[in-house]
Formats: structure tokens, sequence, C-alpha cells
């Protein structure tokens, strides 16, 4: 035998106690909803997990009344200390449900569940435990004495790191004193579901938050609710500049989060060994379906070699498969459609002189699959190279300075996020200060913590999430 | 990859430059990696494998002033039969002891004194006035040499830490070839060199890395992290770094080196971590007797248990196995 086959170590479903349908989430209870109903699939599967609603025009009316009703009567006049004891409530709630948080989660999504245990999870809980925190303390927040919360909030949110979406979105949003109304992506609805109930658990007032589900046009009927006071979107440049043509002239404050073609820049004084780890979590964590993702690698030209060398070493050593099993590394593509855009792009930048390269590795017959995928030889121009691909392929190019390698990172319409990989501090430093990215990291990629802001430049979205700027969100004389 | 300079070519300059060329080394990146490898998940078969596979990878050791012909021929018998309720359990791959004790334990191995790779058991002998390493360069040679002709097929020496960290590299280089050469025998043959960092004494990664390739470089067939005395002794990313260090000396030479953790490895969970590190960094081939190496004492009874337990389905006390 080879030890390396590991042998299957799956994480038991059994802690999951799901319903076979799921209603909408409004004034605190589980209500049908007037449009079709549709199923979530396990993307690594294709089994059916639950059907949910389809919310309609009508039915957003009345989540963002109960959202209004909630916020007029019950959520705005609470102390600061009181709203944070139920935010403490929730986070201790999600970190007593982790497990099965994490299950579910990894069967909706597709990914992991060594990054849901790890990783999304746990920052959910933080997430929601550093804006608990928060909420008494809102005069410190540099915004005068006593800010006013600005009412209710539409959120919609994506289907890559779902829940952890609904806790950047809501744990602010109700620190802050605002009531929300949230769309998780109709490809992962289950764990807002589960978060639902977990609103219940903690006797969250009803109202505060509620949940509503389904595709495209429930996020469309949300946003253009006209008694919304904020929106709050993650997700395409496409659907975000459509939200910020609508809401143009209005009083409606907006955050957006969008694209990113992130530039992972490896000098030639890097700590060789970790920079080949960044460079494999910055693209193929979460199968690269991670706006910040680091999907362009800028390498100093006279290491090229050897970092690929190394790199493509590295990759042959990852698990790609069931995405419960401990072991994997690599898990499905959440959908059909998702696979689709990937394949085509890769093909699109070996149609353009791309060098393809990937691992040998099983791909399962049912589900949605795409290898970790290294293009070499790519130039700038290049579509792979310019186009958010949001899956497991890499773009990789070269520099010969530290100048040449600013300009090519700057040289994209985002500005989400950039990695720099360098021994040399002073190095690091000059060059941080010239990229355009919301997100720098220094020798690692894709941390996040709660109290670091997270926003983009340019094409990518405007307004932060996280830390003090993202509770400012949420007020009123804060940004965005 | 990275060239190597030839070795008879090196001086005190060129050995510098080049060690001082090598990439350096991220601690928390190093660390996070470690820790990641960690989590891998070992059940049922793999788990039997890795269970077996650590017992004929352990350097059976005792390492005490107290030590006696009684305790090394204790140490001997355990060594040969670790588990008497279970006959199908391999045997170690060496007995680990200081020079003077190696004649009682080739003595007392008889016939199964061999090649692990074989399996029979091996005598290591740490020498050059281990663990220290505090004396001249003539002391050491003459404890390796006494070593080797008492019977030992390997020596685990130490270098010299005060000379690598004043920047001596190249007192520390020629110390090890002239080790080497004392480990040379009559018929040509020489005992298996395994050069010991004391990486608990060199502190940092970078530090870590400079020494491991000093050493390759110097002849060495093993590179081991510790003596067992200093703390910290084995930890995971350190074993990593080294097995990083084997990994891209393979690919420039086409030679493998061994890896020897030692000390502070107790339980079979963390060894299991080793495993993978190892599996997953220099690819599986190197899980052999000549290419890794567990150094510890406790960590044997710890693994028998979790053995007794995957044949009988419960856990037995540790009074099932016996101490030594």
């Amino acid at each position: 035998m080879s030890f390396m086959d590991y042998a299957p170590a799956p994480e038991s479903t059994g802690i999951l106690n799901l319903n076979e349908h799921y209603g909408l989430f409004i004034n605190g209870k589980f209500v049908a909803g007037r449009g079709e109903n549709f199923t979530s699939i396990s993307p690594a599967t294709e089994a059916p997990i639950a059907t949910f609603s389809t919310t309609t025009e009508a039915d957003v009316d009345v989540a963002v009344r109960a959202a209004r009703s909630a916020y007029d009567s019950v959520w705005s006049k609470m102390s600061g200390a009181d709203r944070g004891k139920y935010l403490f409530r929730i986070a201790r709630l999600i970190q007593e449900r982790s497990r099965e948080l994490a299950v579910a989660e990894t069967l909706d999504n597709g990914k992991p569940i060594k990054e849901t245990r790890d990783v999304d999870i746990p920052l959910v809980a933080a997430w929601f435990f550093y804006y608990a925190g928060w909420a008494d303390k809102l005069d410190f927040a540099g915004l005068g004495a006593n800010p006013k919360s600005l009412g209710v909030a539409a959120q919609v949110i994506p289907w890559n790191f779902p829940l952890l979406m609904l806790a950047w979105k809501i744990a602010p949003a109700l620190a802050a004193g605002n009531t929300v109304v949230l769309k998780p992506a109709e490809t992962t609805p289950l764990t807002a579901m589960l978060f639902a109930e977990i609103c219940q658990q903690a006797d969250l007032p009803a109202g505060v938050v509620n949940i509503i589900t389904g595709a495209g046009e429930t996020g469309k009927s949300l946003v253009n609710h006209t008694d919304i006071n904020k929106i709050a979107f993650t997700g395409s440049t496409a659907v975000g500049r459509e939200i910020a043509r609508a809401v143009a002239g209005t009083n409606t404050k907006l955050t957006l989060e969008l694209g990113g073609k992130g530039a992972n820049i490896v000098f030639d004084d890097a700590a060789l060994d970790q920079a080949v780890e960044g460079i494999v979590s910055g693209i193929f964590f979460n199968q690269g379906h991670v706006c910040c993702a680091g999907s362009r690698l800028l390498v100093q030209e006279n290491i090229h070699d050897e970092v690929m060398d190394r790199l493509k070493t590295r990759l042959s050593t990852l698990r790609l498969g069931d995405p419960l099993d401990k072991n994997t590394d690599i898990g499905a593509i959440n959908s059909r459609e998702q696979l689709d855009r990937i394949t085509a792009l890769a093909a699109q930048g070996e149609s353009e002189g791309g060098e393809r390269w990937s691992p040998v590795c099983d791909i399962p017959a049912k589900g949605f699959w795409f290898a970790p995928t290294v293009f070499t030889g790519v130039s700038p121009s290049n579509t792979i190279a310019r186009e958010e691909i949001f899956g497991p392929v890499l773009s990789v190019m070269t520099f010969r300075t530290p100048a040449e390698a600013i300009t090519k990172a700057n040289n994209t319409p985002y500005g989400l996020s950039a990695g720099i990989w360098s021994e040399k501090g002073s190095r690091v430093l000059a060059v941080a200060d010239k990229l355009r990215a919301g997100v720098i990291w220094a020798n690692t990629f894709n941390k996040f913590d709660p109290a670091s802001p997270f926003g983009g430049y340019k094409e990518s979205g405007y307004g932060r999430e996280g830390g003090l700027s993202g509770l400012a969100a949420y007020l009123e004389g804060g940004a965005a | 990859m990275r060239s190597i300079p030839a070795v008879s070519d090196l001086t005190a300059e060129s050995l510098a430059d080049f060690l001082r060329a090598l990439p350096g080394v991220d601690a928390v990146g190093l660390e996070a990696r470690a820790a990641d490898l960690g989590t891998r998940s070992i059940k049922t078969s793999s788990k039997a494998w890795a269970i077996d596979t650590i017992i004929k990878l352990i350097d059976l050791t005792t390492l005490e002033g107290a030590d006696t012909p009684g305790k090394v021929r204790t140490l001997v018998a355990k060594a040969l039969v670790p588990d008497a309720g279970d006959l199908s359990t391999p045997t170690v791959a060496a007995v680990c002891v200081y020079g003077d004790m190696v004649a009682t334990a080739v003595e007392a191995l008889g016939d199964m004194h061999g090649d692990p790779d074989q399996g029979k058991v091996s005598v290591a002998a740490v020498a050059t006035a281990f663990p220290s390493g505090r004396s001249s360069l003539a002391i050491k040679i003459a404890d390796t040499q006494e070593a080797v002709a008492a019977g030992a097929d390997e020596i685990d020496m130490v270098i010299d830490r005060g000379a690598f960290l004043s920047g001596d590299w190249w007192t520390v280089f020629q110390q090890i070839v002239a080790v080497k050469e004392a480990c040379r025998r009559a018929d040509g043959t020489h005992a298996h060199l395994k050069v010991i960092l004391e990486t608990g004494e060199l502190v940092t990664y970078d530090n870590v890395r400079k020494a491991s390739w000093l050493a390759m470089l110097a002849g060495g067939d093993f590179i081991k992290t510790s003596t067992g005395k200093v703390a910290p002794a084995a930890t995971l990313p350190v074993t990593l770094l080294m097995l990083e260090a084997v990994r891209d000396w393979y690919a420039a030479t086409g030679q493998r080196i061994g890896v020897k953790p030692a000390g502070g490895i107790k339980t079979t969970k963390d060894a299991i971590k080793y495993l993978v590190v190892v599996a997953e960094t220099v690819g599986e081939e190197w899980l052999v007797p000549h290419l890794f190496r567990f150094g510890a004492s406790s960590l044997l009874n710890d693994v028998l248990l979790q053995r007794q337990k995957l044949a009988s389905g419960h856990y037995s006390s540790a009074d099932y196995v016996t101490l030594d």
C-alpha cells in the first residue's frame, strides 16, 4: 500500500438535523415564500440537500417591513450593552454548533471540511465576538458621541464563504443598531438557515434579522426596495455596477465588495519554501473561489524556474476529492455554471498561448471538479491575466525590477488584494506603499481577522468591512 | 535547483558564501505549514501501517549516566521483542547508547545484530563528547574510533555549536569531515554518520537550515535534530525544515540523506504527524530505516498500546507493556 493514499477519514454527516424544506426567515419565524421552491444540491455529488423558497417582490416587502418595525420598536431603542449580549450569545452558539455548521457548509458549498472547520466557522464566531464588543462602545468609533445607526440594511452575499460573508454583514450591522434583510446565494442557502435557527435559539428579537432566499431577481427586489437605508453587496462587479446605478441619487448608503485579480509578488530574496506555500494558499484555498485570491503570480525572472519546480512538486501532493474527508485539500467547484466558466477561461488561456499544467489527479465521476491549474508564459495582455476566473487557476508572469513588479501588479481594473514575498523588510514596505490594493499581505496570503478592514480600490468596490471601518459603514457619519 | 559546490574545492570563504546565499526561512510560514500537515487524519489501514512503520524506525535509546550493562541488555531485549504478547510486532531499527556500552549491546543482540533494512537491529553510539561537544578534535576522533571498533554501526555525533554560533562554520565543517573519516573501518566500509545539530541551541530556523546544508556538504549520512538533553528537542517545524534541506540536496545531487528527529516525541499521534511530514515533503520512500529514524525512549510503549488497541478494539492500561 501507499501510505500517502491515506485511508478515507470522512467527517460524519450524522450531526446534521436538516429539514427537507426551508421557508423564509421573517420576523423571527420560518414562513412559506410565494415563489417556486428550488433545490440546493451538494456540488461534490449533485445529490439534493433540501428545498428552499423563492422570495417574491411581495415577500421582500414583508421582510423589509418586519425589519423596519423591529428597528423602530426594539433594536434602535435597545442599549448597546444589551445588543452586545445578543451578539455574544450568537457567537457562543456558533461555537457550540461549529462542527454541525462546518459539515453543513462543506455539504452545500463543496469546500473541504478542513477549511470550514479550521477557517470559515472559527472566523464566523470571531466576527460576532469582535462586533459584540463594539456594541456598547460606539462613542469611541471616532464619529462623535452617540452615533446613530442607519436603519434597515439590505445585504446580498455570495456563495464562496456563505456563513462567513453572512457574519461580515450581520455582525457589524447589528452591533451598530441596524436591522437587516439578508439574501444568501441561491446555491448556498443552507447555513444561513441554520443561522436563522441560531437567532431563534438566542432569543434575538423578531425582525432584527430576516433571511430571504432566491436568485438574482430576489436580490434585485431587495436592493430596489424603497425603504432601505443601506445596501451591502458582495459579488460580481457587473451586479455591483447595476446596484450602484440604481442607488445613485438616493440617500441609500452602499458598500460594494466586488471582484479581484490579486497580484502575488515573489522577489528573489523571498523565503522560497514559504513563498510556495503562500502561492498555494493564495490561489488554491477554497478552490480559488476567493475574490482576493492571488490569481496573478508575479515572480522575479531570475528565480522563475526554481519557483515553478518547487510549486509543481508541492502541487503534486494536493489531494482533490470528497470535501467531507478530513484530508481533502481541494474540494468541488460550487456549481456547474461556475465550472463551465472556469473551463472556458482556461481553454482561452491555452488558445492565447499560455502553457497549461496540472498535477496528475483523479477527478470524481459525479459532481463539479477542476484540477489545480498553473499557466506559465502568460502575458499581461492575455485574458487569463486580466479577467477574474474565480477558480483554481494561476497565471504566472515574470518581472525584472521592483518598479516593474509594481507597474504590473497595478495594471488591472481591480484593486482588492496583493501579496509581497521578500525577506527584506524595507522592500516590503516600499512596494506595499505603491500598490493600489485594499489588502496587502506580506509573507503570507489569504489571512483574515475581524479587526482588520477589508475592501477594494477601483472596480473591486468601495467601503470597508471589518474593523472600525466596517462598523462605521453602518453608522451615520461613517464613510460609505 | 541550486548547484552544490564540489566539496574538495571548498574553503572557509566559499563555504560561508554558499551558506549565506541559502534562501531565508519565514518562521510563521514554516510553523503554519507544519501545523497544517499535523491536521492530517490517519485512520484504519493507514494507521496500522503507520504504527508498524514507527516501530521499525525507532532508535530505542538510553543515554544516562546511570546506564549499566544490565540496563543496556534489557533495552536490547525490548528492541528485539517489543511486545511479548504479540510476536508479530516488528523490531526497532537500532539501540542507541553511549560508546562504552556498544560492546554490551552488540553482544546482547548476537545474531540479530545487523542492518535494520534487513529486519535486524543496529547499534548506534553517541560520540564526540556528547552531548555538549566541548572537547578537542583529537578526543572526538578517539571517541568515535573506539565506538566503531567496538562494533557500532552508526555514530551520532554532535556539532560544535559554539563554533557554529561564533560564525566559524569552517571548523564545524572540518570536524564533521574528520569524524566521518574516523567512522571508517579497516575493510573500507564506514559506520553511518548522524550529525546532531542540536537545534534547540541554534535557535533560529535560518541557523538550522545553514547547519543542515553544512552537515550534508561535510558528508553526514543523516542529519539529526537534537541530543535530547536540551529543550526544545525535536519539533515538527524543525524537522520539516531539515526535510526540505534533504529534499533540495537530493534534487541537486541525487543522493538521499536521512533525517532523525530525537527527543520529545512521546506519543503515537505525534509520531504519525512526523510520518506525514516526511511523506509529503520528501516522499514516502524516505520512510525506511536508512533514511528516517525516531530518537526516542518512551515513544515505543505508547505505540505498542495503540497497536494492541487496533488488534483488540480496546485500550489496555500501561501495565500491559513492559517498562523496558
